[in-house]
């Protein structure tokens, strides 16, 4: 079959979709968390009963995970509905008001898509849109990702026709003049990349899409892949034409079950249709992708020590160069992309550089796709123009800080990022201002702390997870992170002296020189931002041995009110597991500080009209 | 002195084998297989593959320790794993694994000495916005709490007692179709 032929299909089978009812059942990890399978379920057993022919379609990540499970019905000739929350009660209402019927529950709807109903919030208008534009999540939560008919008819694969009808040099020049960065962190402008792998003279040359995404708080990558997988596999088959290569692998994390899944059917059906393997449409470019998954390190998504997990060693980074561009799997040049960077490709192609770089900043061209959780209201992936600011992202898309909370801090970029506090929240979002202020754009993970929030707490958390990933080959980075790990547990439970934090500046210093891969050259970002931005937490901690934030352990004591307890309830007695909880001659319960735990089980179960249970810091001012 | 391995592992372990090469590439892929099958690496299957690789045991030892995802002790029948992402962090992970910890009488990284349950901790499924998440087989819980795990406990039970009664509406969804 020729593209014209597969488009066809396509758009046939696409078209004859629009003329049913169909249902879409956001049904990525995040939404199968929520229960969207179970909503599936429900709709399939409540429209065979009613002989309905309906469709109930899984689809990937509509981006809004906070209303999860997320359902969109739509009718031929009627407005299309969203719903948020549904539960599977919810969803025999649903049947017989808006599948069915007329009636389209708008009372129990997020929005219309169409225009605005009353008593509905139109979809587009909500805050959140007037920021965000969706360009490699254009398709998630609209298109089936299993299905590759889907994918073609909303545009797929016209941008690997268009390239490969194109020569290197014309796609590299294109790519170059996009301004795309790559979005694996650093932001390495793409198109040199390329340039430089399809100058290197070694045979073979291999793509590979870097999907660990080992940063904690990241999952943009892994929704991607779940929700539009193709266009992943449509960029690397750009790029393979572009440097001449016939071999990819998609490295992918072992965590990512249901991405392995739906990259698999993408890659057998593109193969089936001959968008990839011999002779992709008959343009001569023979490529072939394998999945490799992942076995859970961190550093693995280091490109050197990727390659050598690919390679079934043990992932240890290793000294450049020679750069993977010339020498990379198995000594042969190599090019290595993040799963945003490879799935802008396509878009690009087809509608052009010039086009492209209109989007975003001087320095940092299209959109940044952001994760979006923590403390915010509305949390799921957002993707937004380079520039937006903080402010923009925390207020008008994730709603601001949920609870009636105090904002603290943005923490961006996992690990290798910072944390910026209320004075920065107007730095735009885009690789160099980020790193100005400290943090980095990194894997795109952006979450969201407030006052609950202990900041001493959270560069103890990062410098942990780094320390234990650390692949041991560099001293300051093995024995540097622990040294800094155990001052900051000093820190947290009360230990500390005022001179530590002069020692913090000048390991950090150290382990960023000593260290040879991005993982020990920015693991002392958390901590230097902190330090910088929230200095007085230390500061309380170390003078006070008080925890503002009411978090460290060491640093606090629970304590029931006794004005405020009722004497009826045992509720807090009867879950402490320490049995730390005794009845005073009144009947007021009190916590005997030597035996508790500080589990937080009675604050937690202790009724929200009373709210008797309080954490207080330092432990001592417990003592009544 | 060499231990026989059971019968029965050795023809899981052959047939695992018989469709990988005998090239490195495949050490990962096989140890996640048999780490799949077995829900850890025996280590007469460790010794198995590096005579099938041709490797050095010690390499096969090195690789596996080098990663998070492989074990060489058994997991529990319900293998419990307790997110501790960041927003997981930041939201009360760290009380929910000492709640597990303290309520099934084990340490992390341990399993129950009737191998029912075994304790352990990921970092980040991918899950942050249902924060704090565990994750139990291939059902993920959402927004745990340290009180609600008592009831996952007793959750889990009931599933034993009734084998085919589902998860409760809401509390739990599932990774696998
Ligand atoms: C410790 C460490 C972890 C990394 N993890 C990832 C990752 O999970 N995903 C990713 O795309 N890049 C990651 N990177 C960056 C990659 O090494 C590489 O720069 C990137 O994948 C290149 O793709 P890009 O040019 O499209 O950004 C990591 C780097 C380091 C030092
Ligand atoms: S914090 Fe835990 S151990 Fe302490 S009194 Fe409350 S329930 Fe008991
Ligand atoms: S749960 Fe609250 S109200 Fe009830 S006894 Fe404990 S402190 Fe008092």
């Amino acid at each position: 079959m020729n593209f014209a032929e597969i488009y066809h299909q396509a758009i046939s089978q696409w078209e004859a979709l629009q003329q049913k009812t169909r249902i879409l059942v956001g049904a990525a990890t995040c939404g199968r968390a929520a229960g969207a399978l179970d909503v599936v379920r429900a709709f399939e057993s409540e429209l065979a009963k009613r002989g309905s022919d309906a469709l109930v379609i899984p689809v990937g990540c509509m981006g809004l995970c906070y209303a999860e499970p997320l359902v969109v019905i739509m009718k031929p000739g009627e407005f299309s509905v969203c719903y948020g929350k549904v539960t599977t009660e919810a969803v025999r209402r649903l049947v017989d008001g808006y599948v069915l019927g007329d009636d389209p529950c708008l009372e129990i709807a997020l929005g219309t898509f169409e225009i605005g109903e009353e008593g509905a919030p139109f979809i587009p208008e909500l805050p959140r849109f007037e920021r965000e534009l969706r360009l490699i999540m254009r398709r998630c939560g609209h298109i089936n990702p299993e299905d590759i008919n889907h994918y073609i008819a909303t545009g797929g694969y016209k941008g690997l026709v268009k390239a490969l009808g194109m020569s290197s040099d014309d796609i590299i020049a294109e790519v170059n003049v996009s301004g795309l960065r790559g979005r694996g962190g650093a932001g390495f402008p793409t198109g040199r990349k390329w340039e430089l792998c399809y100058q290197a003279l070694g045979r073979p040359k291999y793509v590979i899409c870097n999907a660990d995404e080992g940063d904690p708080g990241a999952f943009a990558d892994r929704a991607l892949l779940e929700s539009d997988p193709h266009s992943v596999v449509e960029g690397m088959i750009i790029a393979a034409h572009a440097i001449s290569a016939s071999l990819g692998y998609i490295y992918v994390r072992s965590e990512y079950p249901l991405a392995v899944k739906h990259c698999k059917i993408a890659l057998e059906q593109a193969e089936a249709l001959g968008l990839l393997g011999k002779d992709i449409l008959g343009s001569g470019l023979s490529f072939r992708i394998e999945i490799a998954q992942g076995a859970g390190a961190f550093v693995c998504g280091e490109s050197s020590a990727l390659m050598y997990a690919i390679e079934g060693r043990r992932g240890m980074p290793r000294v450049r160069p020679p750069h993977s561009i010339e020498s990379g799997l198995w000594q042969k040049p190599t090019l290595l992309n993040n799963v945003k960077t490879l799935a802008s490709v396509p878009l690009i192609i087809d509608r052009g550089a010039q086009w492209y770089a209109t989007i975003g900043t001087a320095g940092s061209k299209g959109t940044a796709l952001f994760a979006l959780a923590g403390k915010v209201a509305y949390t799921g992936l957002v993707e937004v123009p380079m520039g937006t600011t903080l402010r923009q992202l925390v207020d008008d898309v994730g709603g601001g800080v949920s609870g009636g909370k105090q904002f603290k801090a943005v923490q961006i970029g996992g690990p290798s990022g910072g944390c910026l506090p209320e004075s920065l929240l107007d730095t735009p979002v885009d690789f160099d201002s980020l790193r100005e202020a400290g943090s980095m754009m990194g894997s795109g993970g952006m979450i969201v702390l407030d006052e609950d929030n202990c900041m001493v707490d959270a560069a103890h958390y990062f410098l942990d997870f780094i320390q234990k990933e650390s692949c041991g080959k560099c001293t300051m980075c093995r024995l540097g992170t622990k040294h800094l790990l155990e001052i900051l547990s000093d820190i947290t439970s009360g230990k500390g002296n005022i001179e530590d934090l002069d020692l913090l500046f000048e390991l950090s210093e150290g382990i960023r020189e000593g260290s040879l891969c991005g993982l020990g050259k920015t693991a002392t970002n958390p901590v230097l931002t902190t330090l910088r931005y929230f200095r007085s937490e230390y500061e309380a901690h170390i003078l006070e041995r008080r925890c503002p934030a009411l978090v460290c352990k060491e640093l606090i004591a629970y304590l029931i009110l006794p004005e405020k307890c009722d004497k009826g309830c045992e509720h807090c007695m009867l879950v402490c597991p320490a049995e730390a909880i005794y009845r005073d001659e009144k009947r007021i319960k009190v916590i005997d500080q030597t035996k508790c735990t500080k589990c937080g089980s009675c604050e937690e179960v202790c009724p929200p009209e009373y709210n008797a249970v309080v954490k207080v810091s330092p432990p001592s001012s417990a003592k009544r | 002195m060499k231990r026989l391995a059971s019968k029965e592992l050795i023809d899981k372990l052959r047939t695992i084998l018989a469709h990988h090469g005998r090239e490195r590439v495949e050490l990962i892929p096989i140890l996640q297989e048999v780490q799949q099958e077995f829900g850890y690496l025996p280590r007469e299957a460790m010794l198995e593959i590096a005579n099938f690789l041709e490797v050095p045991s010690s390499s096969v030892y090195g690789t596996a320790t080098f990663y998070n995802e492989f074990r060489l002790t058994p997991i529990g029948r319900h293998p419990v794993r307790v997110c501790l992402g960041t927003a997981c962090h930041m939201r009360g992970g760290k009380r929910v694994l000492e709640a597990f910890e303290r309520e099934v009488g084990i340490r992390v990284g341990e399993i129950t000495g009737d191998g029912e349950v075994s304790l352990d901790r990921v970092a980040c499924v991918g899950c942050c916005v249902m924060a704090p998440v565990v994750v139990i087989g291939e059902d993920i819980h959402p927004r745990m709490t340290p009180f609600k795990v008592e009831e996952v406990l007793v959750e889990l039970k009931q599933k034993d007692g009734s084998q085919q009664s589902p998860s409760p509406e809401g509390v739990s969804g599932s990774l696998s179709t």
